[in-house]
């Protein structure tokens, strides 16, 4: 979504509750509860945000992700059938449908070394503050936490972070991949051109992003 | 034409909430207390009010500031303020000549534990996409004008570190507790949207 445009100007209401709707914080509730639900964990859960048709992924906004996301989650973990959750929004409502049977259980076989996803991690880090690093374009399928805007581009390591599952096999419950994360500083140029406003644009990259500029 | 997902009759999100629900409590998954006990925590007792208290002792103890700019979580944990998306939080000092913004391109990440659950316009798309391509005219947008001069730095929050804002003690202010200046500091100015204005 990064640099993206025709989206207008940012609306800000005067006041908000935290939750526009009581479904939304039904929507939140579930969300938090998840990973536990399904048997997954916090990176599987963006990957499930993600995966929403682009068209789903706008229309009910933050909560809607949120409550897609724990559909596809209890799905995808054979807690609840394809198709569950419609089948009994339709009967709540009066239709007359068959609700598809609970299917075989199917959570991931996977546990988490420990909680949260701090991690330490015995080898140094590969680079230092000042390093200049490269993104990379970075296509391969699945989850990532490398923001398409900033594929293929050069900066300078900013700071180092502590080491952190990475999230492209860990949503996958292949590997918790264990390693450095770097705040990397972009100039605004960079990545939008010679015309672009003067600013500066960090961003935490796992090790695993970049590679070295020679 | 690319072709959407959804019927005309498709049950809307309020609807597909509750059927979530029924299909849960019927499968004896989820405890309605637990559930009412999150919602409850997140609209009483978790929001911005927490991170103020943060901002407003930086502001009046210079060791805590100090503890504060070098390990954001143990400080901010001093104020008993910790749990989920707050495992890191480093935190932004803006300065007369350098201003930080935070956001989060790819799903709208925030320090839950000092500033809450994000508000609206921090998860529309709006200023997901145009915070980290025009700063300068976004913020401007949003009512903070900031001089030629100033350094501005946007942090897209792509890990699992978490950014606070630490703003500006305003002018006019030194007579205050910690107490009043607390109830000044906003959420807009933890994000960086915004700055403190005095009484």
């Amino acid at each position: 979504m990064g640099g993206t445009q025709g989206w207008g100007t940012v609306k800000v209401p005067a006041d908000e509750p935290v939750f526009g709707e009581p479904w939304e914080a039904k929507a939140f509730a579930y969300g938090a509860l998840s990973a536990r639900l399904s048997g997954q964990n916090l990176d599987a859960m963006r990957h499930a945000i993600d995966r929403q048709h682009p068209h789903d992924y706008l229309a009910d906004g933050y909560y809607g992700r949120w409550l897609a996301c724990v559909e596809t989650m209890l799905v995808d973990s054979g807690v609840l059938a394809p198709g569950a959750v419609v089948a009994r929004a339709r009967k709540l409502r009066g239709e007359d449908v068959t609700e598809p049977p609970d299917p075989t259980p199917n959570k991931p076989d996977y546990q988490p070394t420990a909680g949260g996803s701090l991690r330490q991690v015995d080898t140094p880090p590969r680079f230092a503050v000042g390093d200049r690093v490269r993104t990379k374009a970075h296509a391969h399928a699945g989850h990532t936490r490398l923001p398409r805007y900033t594929r293929s581009h050069t900066g300078t390591v900013a700071a180092i972070h502590p080491a952190q599952v990475l999230p492209d096999t860990h949503a996958h419950f292949v590997a918790e991949n264990a390693q450095h994360v770097y705040a990397v500083a972009f100039d605004a140029t960079e990545l939008w051109g010679d015309g672009a406003e003067p600013f500066t644009l960090t961003l935490d990259l796992y090790d695993d992003y970049l590679e070295p500029v020679e | 034409m690319t072709a959407i997902t959804r019927p005309p009759d498709h049950p809307d999100a309020a609807l597909r909430a509750e059927a979530l629900e029924s299909l849960l409590l019927e499968r004896g998954l989820i405890d309605p207390k637990v559930v009412d006990g999150l919602i409850s925590r997140y609209e009483n007792d978790v929001g911005p009010m927490n991170g103020a208290r943060v901002v407003a002792k930086a502001w009046t103890d210079a060791e805590y500031r100090r503890r504060l700019l070098e390990d954001g979580t143990a400080a901010i944990g001093e104020l008993g303020y910790s749990g989920p998306q707050g495992e890191y939080i480093e935190v932004l000092e803006n300065t007369g000549g350098v201003h930080n913004v935070v956001v989060c391109t790819l799903c709208s990440c925030y320090p839950w534990p000092v500033l809450g659950l994000p508000p609206s316009w921090y998860k529309d798309p709006a200023y997901r996409s145009r915070i980290v391509r025009e700063p300068r005219r976004v913020l401007a947008e949003m009512g903070l004008e900031l001089d030629d001069d100033v350094d501005i730095r946007v942090w897209d929050s792509s890990s699992e570190v978490r950014y606070l804002v630490l703003p500006e003690r305003p002018e006019g202010t030194a007579d205050l507790s910690e107490e009043e200046l607390a109830a000044l500091v906003t959420r807009d100015a933890m994000v960086g949207v915004g700055r403190v204005t005095p009484p």
